[in-house]
């Protein structure tokens, strides 16, 4: 079969995904039957509930009083001066209770978790700010909690892990495969196929089967939305452009998606790119992979020409994944975003610079979207705008920074 | 005829049910692959399903999962498992095949250069774990037209309306997974299988074998009284990876366990 790109024109109007979770050829739910009743359970119940008023007003009240929402729109007046072209605007996810944008997620879908009745959830995580988020809402509403995580994270992300287990949730060690994210993706799928009845599990990004990319992608929407309003406010007009990191992409897909039918504002994913996109060093599927099939959805992944997974590389345990939310796979191909990389250097300078120039120190991930951001502005106008989606800050991250600076602290 | 048809056709007439153990090719070394699947067969095996290794097993146990990294950790390819069905095709050209594994290979070589390849091998079916039917709509027609068999999976949550549409889909036979779980999972109720063979009875027509959690010889002949086959594959993968420096041991202890299968399922 060849399978068919999608078409060049395209109505950015229509709502995606379709009913079967198809973003034109991405997406859909590739999965073992063991998993569809469980999957369809949830894509039902979230039907209902993306409609139900009760249920969107607890969670617009949860953003609000419990995460902090909305996240200020800040113009680092210093960054842009030091790029002496366009004006640079922070999202500020960083923010957020427990510190990235992760929370906007994990709230929905505990409250998902809830109304479903299901007592215990589950989540993988790599940096460990999802699953530290996972942990949060699982003390916030009383759910049992436990956390997949590949061995090679929880020896370079300790401080999350102790914070994971101060919330009261399980860290368990995967030692599979790579040990990394993708591992603890397998892992937390076999865990949910054996407690499928009592166990909801709350994917941390933008994708897997169906419906999690559209769900995951609903409740960080936020991000947009608050955006759009936030620049009418404040700029009196859109920005020209918005970048955001991409691993999974949630942080991403949560500014982007309210943008997508904004068609004059030009959307920049900035992926990993490790030691250089020459090698394969990197986490940038969406520059150097190929469409291929993983976790439940068709999307572009880093594999080798015999299509099985190749281990990634990034400075940054967040990024550090081969697959990518199908959403993205879509817009890169329909080419309403461009997606770029930074390297792990680039990254690090981006690190520094906000600290030094702005006092914010923002997470490596996010690095990525600044150091690409900072490259932008310079080729731009001083009247234009770009957003920068700030999705995490660096706390967790200043061991690794202290590492790489050769610093011991 | 399909070869996987003529053989339940022919166990039907003798009164007796398929015994079909997974192995997962290369595992442990490429070269064990075929003398292993030979060695099935004298030991009283009817079908082999042979896995093609996978970086990311997601439906799999830590046994299979192992089997994969063995076999990847010396480059087993899909192209690698073609080559091993076309050799074990050189001696036996009557024990059925079935390619089982994900998705990612097979779309990686491409859909219509895999069925080619397939053929000229002498597979007879597959199953990607992956692959529900509402997934696999165009897959679907390309590996039915080359006469390959496409072998679906149904779980116990497997709703009735969708056991009716994968037993319209499938061809060769269905693979009932009999516990909510992962490959290599320990406890199989067999009362509760029979009650939801009965429920799949009801919509499909195609022979149904039954895997997950059969590990020895007692649970295989409840389970074959039940059903059309029996499907083993971890209980075996284990003795692999017991023996994964001494294939021959590998090879007596695989066996042994398919021969008492045999022996218990025709008592």
């Amino acid at each position: 079969m060849s399978i068919k790109t999608t078409e060049t024109e395209t109505d950015f109007n229509v709502e995606l995904p379709d009913e079967r979770g198809h973003f034109g050829i991405f997406g859909g739910r590739f999965v073992s039957e063991t998993l569809t009743a469980a999957l369809d359970e949830l894509q039902e119940t979230y039907e209902k509930l993306r409609e139900d008023p009760e249920f969107q007003a607890q969670f617009d009240s949860d953003l609000a009083h419990y995460v902090g929402r909305p996240s200020p729109l800040y113009l680092a007046e210093r960054l842009t001066e030091d790029c002496g072209g366009a004006q640079i605007y922070l999202k500020r996810e960083d923010l957020n209770h427990t510190g990235a944008h992760k929370i906007n997620n994990t709230i929905g879908q505990a409250l998902l978790a809830k109304f479903m009745g299901k007592k215990k959830i589950i989540a993988e995580t790599g940096a460990g700010q999802h699953g530290v988020a996972s942990a949060t809402v699982a003390a916030r509403f009383g759910l049992e909690c436990k956390v997949f995580m590949g061995s090679t994270d929880i020896e370079r992300q300790k401080l999350n892990v102790y914070r994971m287990k101060l919330l009261g949730a399980e860290v368990v060690s995967v030692e599979s495969g790579t040990k990394t994210l993708k591992d603890a993706m397998n892992e937390a799928m076999r865990h949910w196929v054996t407690h499928v009845d009592d166990t909801f599990y709350i994917i941390g990004t933008a994708a897997g089967p169906h419906p999690y990319p559209m769900l995951v992608r609903d409740f960080q929407s936020v991000i947009g939305r608050e955006t759009i309003r936030q620049c009418d406010a404040q700029i009196g007009r859109q920005p020209d452009a918005v970048v955001a990191c991409v691993g999974g992409g949630s942080n991403a897909i949560g500014m982007f998606h309210p943008y997508i039918k904004h068609t004059d504002v030009a959307m920049y994913g900035v992926e990993a790119g490790g030691l250089g996109l020459h090698g394969d060093d990197h986490a940038a599927p969406l520059s150097k992979g190929k469409p291929g099939v993983l976790h439940g959805n068709r999307t572009y992944l880093m594999e080798d020409e015999n299509g099985q997974i190749m281990g990634t590389h990034s400075i940054s345990a967040g990024l550090d994944y081969p697959g990518v939310g199908p959403e993205h796979s879509w817009l890169k191909d329909v080419k309403r975003a461009q997606y770029v990389a930074a390297t792990d250097d680039e990254a690090m300078d981006a690190f520094h610079k906000l600290t030094r120039l702005e006092g914010i120190m923002p997470a490596l991930e996010s690095s990525h979207a600044v150091a690409y951001a900072m490259k932008l502005a310079a080729t731009m106008d001083k009247d234009q705008v770009i957003v920068v989606n700030l999705s995490g800050r660096g706390d967790k991250d200043i061991h690794t920074v202290a590492q790489l600076d050769g610093v011991t602290a | 005829m399909s070869r996987i048809k003529t053989t339940f056709e022919a166990l039907k007439a003798q009164g007796k049910k398929a015994l079909i153990p997974y192995i997962t090719g290369g595992d442990p070394l490429k070269e064990a692959t075929v003398p292993m699947m030979h060695a099935l067969v004298d030991a009283g095996s009817d079908i082999i399903e042979l896995g093609v290794p996978f970086s990311d097993p997601m439906a799999d146990g830590p046994t299979i999962q192992l089997a994969c990294e063995r076999a990847l950790e010396h480059g087993t390819s899909l192209r690698d498992v073609l080559a091993m069905v076309k050799e074990f095709r050189t001696t036996n050209t009557e024990t059925p095949v079935v390619l089982m594994g994900y998705l990612n290979p097979v779309e990686a070589m491409g859909y219509q250069t895999f069925v080619d390849r397939a053929v000229e091998a002498g597979v007879d079916g597959v199953l990607m774990v992956d692959l529900p039917p509402e997934e696999a709509c165009d897959v679907d027609s390309i590996f039915k037209d080359a006469g390959l068999d496409v072998v679906y999976l149904i779980a116990p949550t497997t709703t009735d309306k969708r056991i009716e549409s994968i037993g319209k889909s499938g061809s060769g036979y269905v693979y009932y997974v009999s516990l909510k779980g992962v490959t290599g999972s320990k406890a199989l109720d067999v009362d509760d299988v029979a009650r939801n063979l009965e429920r799949i009875r009801a919509h499909v027509t195609i022979p149904v074998g039954v895997g997950f959690g059969i590990q020895d010889g007692a649970t295989a002949a409840k389970v074959a009284a039940i059903s059309d086959g029996v499907i083993v594959g971890s209980a075996l993968v284990n003795r692999i990876a017991a023996n994964a420096t001494n294939p021959k041991q590998a090879q007596a202890e695989v066996s042994d366990i398919i021969r008492s299968m045999r022996t218990a399922m025709d008592a």
